[in-house]
């Protein structure tokens, strides 16, 4: 069976073209980039060389890119690290309350475990921060406002820039988690006025196991691992050199084909989004439309059926998918998300999300949209909400 | 995550649908929690003559409800009360951990069910079946303050 692979926001393929990049420095050029050995020294080039190009793609300094692990890591090395470096200048700080938990469960760490207090900032029906609710917000003791670039459900681009001057003028850091960004919408740290950046490889047709976080020259986050000193004391543990130079090929891959990518992406998702919802009744769009939302990102909810049904469903029919789903979750709570943006618990249950990449096709989107009405008409038969609204007229 | 038996019944449940005329009906779970069973009963001389389902929910409460009426046609009625909600996941091979508490819930259903029809014999009126909400107590759940989700089922 082809299965069409709809769930970019969690995992991207690797790009062959980055396998090849990395090849090399899993299997010859392998050296240790702290060495001062021909074979360091040829790690440490590659390595530089690819931080460079990082750089460039988000207009920052070489200097100022610091590689990571993961995204999860860069948001927590951002977040505590200047949380506790600025503690003796204050103790609030600000995210929004539709975070990936990688802001959010650290915001929150903070606040259970050091003293921090947190004011977590609500969004409108299609998911937005208010940037007056943000200015409104921060205090004579509030260090850093995080708030994403777009979010990872329902694909809300937030207006960072206008966050950041706002930041940038009452003198308090700003952070944003672009892990769902990088390579589908611009970004600039200087015209933003991004102070902190997390952002991944995996999520851009790179490996995983690399993350990087941009750090504005001069800011001092206190490093969460200590020990041999790396990436400027920020970030201590031997480079993964391979992960970094895909890393950089993933970037020069994306920012290459920028424009005609996310173009393709942007048309394909809104024939996905208006296919559904005309060909499937009792659905609705989450989230914005046009260019204020992510490219490649729908998120549909499915009124009187349950999502973990319906993406194994779809999964049996070649879909892959995502939930906001309990059910899939492994904690059984509905997404926060969801439910930041006004749906009951059982709308939050009934959701789909399906994300586009680089080899999704428009066959594949027309593959679902012919799939979709049978596979929800048959968990409909099986819902009890369905005969009742049927009872009650609504359907 | 879910056994083959779990897959088997979730995509090809046996006895869905409503039941015209049904003799008991029993309703449980919570569209809040993501799971609403209701399984419909057709009594004769003491036995479970025909028996379906109608459930909202993830692929183990389809699963577990498909298989509850495998299990309990054909038996009296006090037979079909000593099944468990364990009995129903043995049945397909286990249910992964967190799926035990929240989305077993046929056992209950069915005992709803049995429950309702004896209302009915003993005259008492039951409109729309006999609801045993296990979630129903849980008012926190609905104001998010439910803090316990292994122990709740949420």
């Amino acid at each position: 069976m082809d299965v069409a692979y709809f769930d970019n926001a969690a995992t991207t393929r690797v790009d062959p073209r980055v396998a090849e990049a990395m090849l090399p420095f899993l299997t010859e050029r392998y050296g240790n980039a702290s060495e001062p050995h021909a074979m360091g020294i040829d790690a440490r080039e590659a390595l530089e060389a690819s931080r460079s190009t990082i750089a460039g793609a988000i207009g920052a300094r070489p200097e100022e890119v610091v590689f990571t692990g993961c995204g999860t890591e860069s948001d927590n090395l951002a977040i505590k690290g200047m949380a506790r470096r600025l503690k003796k200048q204050g103790r609030h700080i600000i995210v929004s309350q539709v975070e990936h938990p990688a802001v959010f469960e650290t915001a929150k760490h903070l606040e259970r475990e050091e003293g921090f207090e947190v004011t977590f900032l609500p969004v409108d029906r299609e998911g937005f921060v208010s940037p007056a609710a943000v200015d409104e917000a921060i205090r004579k003791d509030t260090t850093l406002v995080s708030v994403m670039h777009a979010n990872n459900e329902i694909g809300t681009i937030e207006p960072v820039a206008e966050i950041g001057a706002i930041c940038r003028e009452r003198g308090v850091l700003f952070h944003t988690d672009a892990v769902q960004t990088l390579g589908k919408v611009p970004i600039d740290v200087e015209d933003m006025n991004i102070d902190l950046l997390a952002a991944s490889a995996h999520k851009v047709h790179g490996p995983k196991g690399v993350g990087l976080l941009y750090v504005r020259k001069g800011l001092r986050p206190e490093p969460i691992l200590h020990g041999g000193g790396h990436e400027g004391g920020l970030r201590s543990g031997t480079e993964n050199v391979a992960g970094i130079v895909g890393f950089a090929r993933a970037v020069e891959l994306a920012r290459d084909s920028f424009e005609e990518e996310t173009a393709r992406c942007r048309h394909l998702r809104d024939a996905l989004i208006d296919g559904v919802l005309a060909g499937v009744p009792h659905t609705y769009l989450n989230g914005p439309r046009g260019d204020r939302r992510l490219p490649h990102n729908a998120h549909l909810g499915v009124r009187y059926i349950e999502g973990e049904s319906l993406l194994l469903r779809l999964d049996a029919e070649g879909f892959e998918v995502s939930t906001g789903s309990a059910c899939s979750s492994g904690d059984l709570e509905p997404s926060r998300t969801l439910l930041a943006i006004g749906l009951r618990h059982e709308e939050a249950h009934g959701s789909v999300r399906v994300t586009l990449g680089r080899w999704s096709t428009g066959a594949q989107v027309d593959r679902f949209l012919g799939a979709l009405p049978r596979v929800v008409g048959q968990l409909r038969a099986m819902s009890p909400l369905y005969s009742e609204a049927k009872a009650r007229g609504e359907v | 995550m879910y056994s083959e038996k779990v897959k088997q019944h979730f995509m090809n449940p046996h006895n869905m649908g409503e039941m015209e005329g049904a003799d008991g009906v029993g309703v449980v779970g919570n569209p809040v929690c993501g799971d609403v069973m209701k399984i419909f009963i057709k009594v004769r001389d003491g036995r479970i003559a025909d028996i379906s389902f109608q459930t909202f929910g993830c692929a183990a409460a389809i699963a577990t409800s498909s298989m509850i009426t495998d299990m309990a046609r054909g038996r009296t009625i006090e037979e079909a009360l000593k099944i468990t909600r364990g009995d129903v996941a043995d049945a397909l091979d286990g249910l992964p951990k967190i799926k035990m508490h929240c989305s077993n819930l046929a056992a209950d259903g069915l005992r709803a069910a049995i429950e309702d029809y004896q209302k009915r014999q003993r005259g008492e009126v039951s409109p729309g079946g006999t609801s045993a909400d296990p979630c129903a107590a849980c008012a926190a759940h609905a104001t998010g303050e439910c803090d316990s989700p292994t122990q709740h089922g949420h």
